[in-house]
C-alpha cells in the first residue's frame, strides 16, 4: 500500500488519528487509549498485515513522552511509524507484547529507561539495569546521578 | 666473550663451550621469566569494539601467535593475561573482578583502548561506565586508541613480554622486593 492508501485505511480504523508525512514513512499519531485496538487491527487486517515490530522506543520531550513504534509488513513491504503522546508524570500505555512478541523485552527496556508503565504486561521488571534500580529512569532528560556522572 | 651458539638471541644466559658439550650459566628467575613471557595465554574476553581489533590481531594477518599468544583460553583458570578489550560498565565490573580472581598467578592485565583506560568517550555524562578498568583490577600495560590499531596491540603485547623479562612480577613489586 502507498502512504495515501494507508492514510485512508487508518482514518477508517481510528478517526481521531492524525498524520505526519515529513519523513520517508507515514507517521500515525494516535491517542494512547486507541493504541491497543489499533495494533490488533493492523496486525490482522489482510490489506495491512503489519507482522514485524522492528523498533519500539520512547522519546523524552521534557514536556511529555512519546512512544514510537516502527512497523513493517514482511509480506506487503510497507512501513509505518506509530506515535502516541504520553503524560510525563504518570505515563501509561497498553502493552502489545501478545500482538508482537518482541515487544515484551522492548517494553521492559522502555519501562526501566523512561518509566513508562505498560498495562497488562506479563513480566514488567528491569531488563538491563541492576536490581534495586527501581524508580530512577536514566534516559529521562532530567536524570541526575551525582555519584557516577561526571558533568561536561 | 665468544658469540653464543645453540641459543636464541634473547636467552638470558651464557653458554660456556667445553669439550663434548657445554655449561649454561644463568639465573633461574631469568629463565623462568623468559619462558613465561614467551607463552602467555590470553583470556577470550572482549566487551565492545576493541574486541574486533583483538580478533584481527588473533587472525592470520597480524597473528599474535608469532609472539606466543596464540592459545586463547575460554576459561580464566587457564589464562595468563586478560586483555580488557572494551568498555567496562558498572554491571560488568564485578564480573571482570571475578574473572581476574579466578586466573592463576602469575597473571597480567592489558587495558586496551580508551574505554578500558579511562572510560574514554563515556567519561562524561554517563551513569553506567567505569572510568577506567584500573578502578577494578590492576593493569600492567595500557594501549591508547579508540580502538587501537592491531599494531598497537602487538606493541602492547611485546611491551608486556619485556616487562616480564625485566624481572619483577607485580606481586614482587608490591612486596617491595629489589630486582635481583
Amino acid at each position: 500500500m502507498t502512504n495515501e492508501e494507508l492514510k485512508i485505511k487508518f482514518t477508517e480504523l481510528v478517526p481521531s488519528a492524525t498524520f505526519d508525512e515529513g519523513g520517508e514513512w507515514l507517521n500515525v499519531l494516535i491517542e494512547p487509549a486507541d493504541w491497543r485496538a489499533f495494533a490488533a487491527q493492523i496486525r490482522k487486517d489482510d490489506s495491512l498485515q503489519f507482522d514485524f515490530l522492528f523498533c519500539l522506543t520512547c522519546i523524552d520531550w521534557k514536556t511529555h513522552l512519546t512512544m514510537v513504534y516502527h512497523l513493517r509488513s514482511t509480506k506487503l513491504h510497507h512501513n509505518i511509524v506509530v506515535k502516541a503522546k504520553l503524560d510525563r508524570t504518570n505515563p501509561e500505555i497498553e502493552t502489545v507484547c501478545d500482538i508482537w512478541r518482541t515487544a515484551e523485552f522492548h517494553e521492559r527496556e522502555v519501562y526501566e529507561m523512561f518509566g513508562v508503565k505498560f498495562l497488562n504486561h506479563p513480566d514488567l521488571r528491569l531488563l538491563i539495569l541492576e536490581d534495586g534500580w527501581e524508580g530512577r529512569n536514566p534516559l529521562r532528560k532530567d536524570f541526575e546521578d551525582p555519584i557516577n556522572m561526571i558533568k561536561l | 666473550m665468544a658469540e653464543q651458539k645453540n641459543t636464541v638471541k634473547d636467552f638470558p644466559g651464557q653458554i660456556h663451550e667445553t669439550p663434548g658439550g657445554g655449561i649454561v650459566l644463568s639465573k633461574l628467575d631469568d629463565v623462568i621469566n623468559w619462558a613465561r613471557s614467551n607463552s602467555l595465554w590470553p583470556l577470550t574476553f572482549a566487551t565492545s569494539c576493541c574486541g574486533i581489533e583483538y580478533m584481527a590481531v588473533a587472525g592470520a594477518k597480524y597473528d599474535f601467535s608469532r609472539f606466543g599468544f596464540e592459545v586463547a583460553r575460554a576459561t580464566p583458570r587457564q589464562a595468563d593475561v586478560i586483555i580488557i578489550a572494551g568498555t567496562i560498565v558498572n554491571k560488568m565490573a564485578p564480573v571482570l573482578k571475578r574473572l581476574y580472581d579466578q586466573m592463576a598467578d602469575p597473571k597480567y592485565v592489558i587495558a586496551m583502548g580508551a574505554c578500558a583506560i579511562s572510560g574514554g568517550p563515556f567519561f562524561y555524562n554517563t551513569y553506567s561506565v567505569v572510568k577506567g578498568a584500573d578502578h577494578v583490577i590492576p593493569v600492567d600495560v595500557y594501549v591508547a586508541g579508540c580502538p587501537p590499531r592491531p599494531e598497537a596491540l602487538l606493541h602492547a603485547l611485546i611491551s608486556l613480554q619485556e616487562k616480564i623479562k625485566s624481572g619483577l612480577t607485580r606481586e614482587q613489586t608490591k612486596e617491595g622486593k629489589e630486582q635481583i
